[in-house]
């Protein structure tokens, strides 16, 4: 089985426009699997109106909880917090609670209870392109990086019960805990990159975060045209860092029509160049050795 | 005055709000760019640094000559940061949350402290205005705690203006927290929509006034604009889109630089929040 994970560093680079693009062309050969991993503001449903088949909680970890009837107000809880979450009047800022448990075990009349939270839910879903595993943190939720592990591996359960050998994963920007929590284990990266300052900077940084996890990386740029020679420095770096390129994509207003639309680039309106460009970009990807259909991971392809 | 500045979405022009803003506020302004796990402020700002200081969380050290490997401390452990095998203790760093508890419970006192790198804060300035980042540590996981210490390096005298990280989880709430404004910046696309109201329901859970800067606002739909006003969510300010505000963009130049009749609507969008801020806590004042 073959898990493919879009990566940007920067948001809003096109992530999930792309990561829609190739669910429509993988959709054409064969049946893969899409799998959102970016739980804190999931966007591919937008694209994918998925119908939901089986929904599940998702509990993370527990919270403080004082019970004012057994407390006598000793403060020892407020001392021992390291998370300032314990206010002068005793009562825990769920927001601030940190879950280490430590005012729960040194309280010396056990007056503070420890409930498990349930922190999002995630769902099996079907699309028009295949099944779908996608999922919700809630507001202000940490544990972000165990629902993308929980996302992804559901992905894989499923991909094997189905028959499938494609997962196609829309990834988190960034580069902390939800997205170490994506591209460990992955295939390959696809790494949508935009000609910009902050899209180079943060482009470096996420190669060097892949680089940890010696995953097989290629680069795609976005909107190239809207600085020619800063696409051509983000080229040069991939290839410093053996990293494949994919090709270039225009800037392209259609993009924000089709997403307007409720549609992929391939569903919606007329024959546009770009969609050769992007036919051109999956062709490049699906073929490359990395993505070879055994998805025995291609050392040699990995980002330096 | 705390202005932190959010999205949501990614993309969506946070850093140009923030950037915009400290540069036609000069001296009055210290921006504080709290995306720590790619700071980008700085390209645009282009501050000279001048001093940086590594930033640790504590983790344990166990002294194995005094444990008697009694797994209390493992045991307390929420985070599995700590493990005992056999007659040995295993500390996994990277999962620990530094909350103390594995000291407070060893009955030996065989625990004591370390530190994990979690990154770097950077102070600089560009001619009066302050400017400090975050930048965390490839392959840190946890930008919480250091977007806690950007924050707590903050002048107080000052505006500070927080150039915060996309999503709604923890790092964005580390972002928000406390703050008098949260300017949310957002596009006028569905993906825009979706993640704008996600980032109010973190602005309601937080009890923040709010206000909306809708960029690239002539591309996509108007959901975005029937939505602040069916939530009464002031809209500030709309950035059309313009190829050579994306250009500048491109190259690291600010909005206010490469077309300068922008400056005075960026002090004007400050004023309105001042407004806004000042009106909401009035009731307070004699309090």
């Amino acid at each position: 089985m073959r898990e493919l994970v879009i990566i940007s560093g920067k948001g809003g680079t096109g992530k999930t426009s792309l990561t829609a693009a190739f669910a429509a062309l993988a959709a054409e050969t064969g049946t893969s699997l899409l799998c959102d991993a970016d739980v804190d503001a999931a966007d591919l449903h937008l694209l994918m109106a998925p119908q939901v088949r089986q929904r599940t909680g998702f509990m993370g970890g527990s919270k403080a909880i004082i019970n004012p009837d057994l407390c006598t107000g000793c403060g020892t809880c407020r001392t021992l917090c390291r998370f300032d979450a314990i206010s002068g009047r005793l009562a825990v800022d769920p927001i601030r609670c940190e879950g280490c448990g430590v005012c729960v075990d040194f309280c010396p009349e056990a007056a503070i209870g420890f409930p498990v939270q349930r922190c999002g839910e995630w769902y099996l879903s079907d699309t028009r392109f295949g099944p779908m595993v996608h999922a919700r943190l809630g507001i202000a939720e940490e544990n972000s990086g165990k629902l993308v592990s929980m996302v992804r591996r559901q992905a894989r359960q499923l991909a094997e019960e189905r028959g499938i050998d494609l997962i196609i994963t829309d990834g988190p920007p960034g580069i902390g805990c939800p997205v170490i929590a994506a591209i460990g284990g992955a295939t390959a990266l696809v790494i949508v990159a935009e000609p910009t300052v902050s899209g180079l900077h943060d482009l470096e940084r996420v190669l060097d975060l892949a680089a940890h996890f010696r995953v097989p990386g290629m680069v795609c740029v976005n909107k190239y045209d809207l600085n020619l020679e800063m696409t051509g420095v983000i080229e040069v770096l991939a290839a410093q860092r053996n990293v494949g390129l994919l090709g270039r994509i225009p800037f392209d207003p259609v993009f924000t029509r089709s997403m307007v639309a409720g549609q992929t680039l391939f569903e919606y309106g007329e024959e546009t160049p770009i969609r050769q460009q992007v036919r051109a970009i999956w062709a490049t990807l699906i073929n490359s050795p990395a993505m070879n259909p055994l998805g025995i991971v291609d050392s040699k392809a990995t980002i330096q | 005055m705390i202005i932190s500045v959010a999205s949501g979405k990614g993309g969506t022009g946070k850093t140009t709000v923030a950037t915009n803003l400290a540069v036609v506020l000069g001296n009055r302004a210290e921006l504080l760019d709290c995306d720590v796990e790619e700071p980008n402020a700085h390209l645009f700002v282009h501050p000279a640094f001048e001093r940086s200081e590594p930033v640790e969380t504590p983790v344990p050290l166990v002294d194995e000559s005094k444990c008697t490997f009694c797994k209390k401390c493992a045991d307390i452990c929420r985070f599995n940061a700590l493990a005992v095998a056999g007659r040995r203790v295993l500390v996994f760093a990277e999962l620990c949350h530094g909350c103390g508890g594995c000291l407070l419970v060893c009955p030996e006192g065989a625990i004591t402290e370390t530190g994990r790198e979690l990154g770097s804060l950077n102070f600089g300035r560009r001619d009066e205005i302050g400017f400090i980042n975050g930048q965390l540590r490839v392959g840190e996981a946890m930008a919480p705690p250091l977007i806690k210490r950007v924050r707590a390096a903050a002048d107080p005298e000052r505006i500070t203006l927080i150039d915060a990280p996309p999503g709604t989880s923890c790092p964005v709430i580390a972002a928000m927290h406390g703050a008098d404004f949260v300017l949310l910046v957002t596009e006028p696309t569905p993906f825009g929509l979706h993640d704008l109201k996600l980032a109010m329901e973190a602005v309601k859970l937080l009890g923040i006034p709010a206000g909306l800067v809708v960029n690239r606002a002539d591309i996509g739909d108007d959901q975005v604009f029937a939505y602040a006003e069916r939530k009464g969510l002031p809209l500030l300010m709309t950035i059309p889109f313009d190829r050579r505000i994306a250009e500048a963009y491109s190259r690291g130049k600010l909005i206010v630089e490469e077309l300068p009749e922008w400056r005075e609507r960026f002090i004007d969008l400050y004023r309105t929040i001042e407004t806004i801020v000042l009106g909401s806590t009035a009731p307070c004042a004699n309090s």
